[in-house]
């Protein structure tokens, strides 16, 4: 049962002890993004929360979904999925702040104010 | 059990075809809450203040409860499929059934913080009725959100009507939110919050829901030895749903739980 062991399909095995360390982060990062909130950082938080979520999302999809050690096709599907996620809410998003100055607080954006 | 060098090849071909199907369905899973995201993000950066007031009123313990015990099923998973790999089956049973305890925790803890919504009344729509629970009584909000007629609003006498917005949005007046000067004013449609937070966290426990009832399968299936060092594929694909589950409360629970 060492952590050198093969198999005949995959050829890797995740050895455990990356597995543990990639568990440790993950924990150490909750408990950072946990603790970033206490700052004030009210213009950059959103940011810090969401670039320690892809840090962790991140490692997530390269040790324990093995991404790293698949096809690189695997990981190019991946991507653009995120890709167009972050397309549809970015063109969402500037689509509605070009409505901003019609905007009748508390009403569904874009509703109404014309 | 010997396996030939030809069945080999012909299951490594199996694997990496049912590999790639299930990262295809993984995208589509991506875009699928990607719509739930990109709702997030439109209302918030138009209403930031709904989001700052609303999400005091998730509990950051319970969230933060629940994000750990979500990453230590996601390395039990992880594990699984290891021992699945090296084909060692006591392993793999005990990491499957550690698996499927701590989504059943998750899923007891998120009941938790439901019902706590549902007897404040911070629901979604027109069910938001919340319920005066603050200490000095008069912040609390209206227990019913009344509709005036929009041509009651001096402002907008002389304009079009406009469109209505849908049942259960107030429409925004200019009179002073209830409480007075001194105490925090209470942003109109705190609902919007809670109708996004149902949507997207409901979603997401369907997801874990599913992928309990995906573990629970490989846990019967690997009792009866039906894996072996060849032949683990259902295993390897059911935790990549796992992940993937896990990833997206990763963005769940600082969005939600720890606006700024």
């Amino acid at each position: 049962m060492s952590d050198h062991s093969s198999n005949p399909i995959v050829g890797h095995v995740m050895p455990l002890k990356t597995l543990v360390m990639i568990w440790g982060a993950l924990l150490v990062l909750t408990i950072v993004t946990v603790s970033a909130t206490h700052l004030d950082l009210p213009r950059i938080a959103i940011w810090v929360a969401l670039g320690i979520a892809t840090v962790k999302a991140t490692l997530v999809a390269l040790y324990f979904m093995h991404l790293r050690y698949e096809r690189p096709f695997h990981a190019i599907i991946f991507v653009m999925a995120v890709i167009f996620v972050l397309l549809f809410v970015g063109i969402a998003l500037t689509d509605t702040q070009a409505y901003q100055p019609d905007l009748i607080p508390g009403y569904a954006p874009g509703m109404g104010a014309r | 059990m010997a396996v030939t060098e030809a069945e080999v090849r012909e299951r490594r071909e199996g694997y990496e075809s049912s590999r790639l199907g299930m990262w295809i369905f993984l995208a589509t899973e991506i875009l699928l809450f990607g719509g739930l995201f990109c709702a997030y993000a439109v209302y918030r950066s138009n209403h930031p203040e709904i989001f700052v007031y609303a999400h005091r009123f998730l509990s950051k313990t319970l969230g933060g409860i629940n994000t750990i015990v979500l990453i230590c099923s996601s390395f039990t998973m992880a594990w699984a499929v290891r021992a699945a790999q090296l084909g060692e089956r006591r392993r793999l049973v005990a990491l499957l059934a550690i698996t499927i305890f701590c989504g059943l925790c998750f899923l007891g803890i998120k009941g938790i913080e439901y019902q706590q919504k549902w007897r404040h009344g911070l629901l979604w729509g027109e069910r938001y009725h919340p319920v005066e629970h603050e200490k000095n009584g008069a912040a609390g909000t209206p227990a019913a959100i009344q509709m005036p007629p929009v041509s009651s609003d001096p402002n907008r006498s002389f304009l079009p009507l406009a469109a209505e917005g849908p049942r259960g949005l107030a429409p925004e007046s200019s009179k002073p939110a209830p409480g007075g000067a001194d105490a925090e004013p209470v942003p109109k449609n705190v609902q919007t919050f809670f109708g996004i937070y149902f949507a997207m966290t409901g979603l997401h426990a369907v997801h874990v829901i599913a992928g309990m009832i995906l573990i629970g399968v490989m846990l019967v299936r690997a009792i009866r030895r039906e894996f072996s060092p060849t032949d683990f594929t259902p295993v390897d694909n059911v935790g990549l749903y796992w992940h993937l589950v896990d990833v997206i409360w990763i963005y769940l629970f600082p969005f939600l739980y720890l606006i700024r």
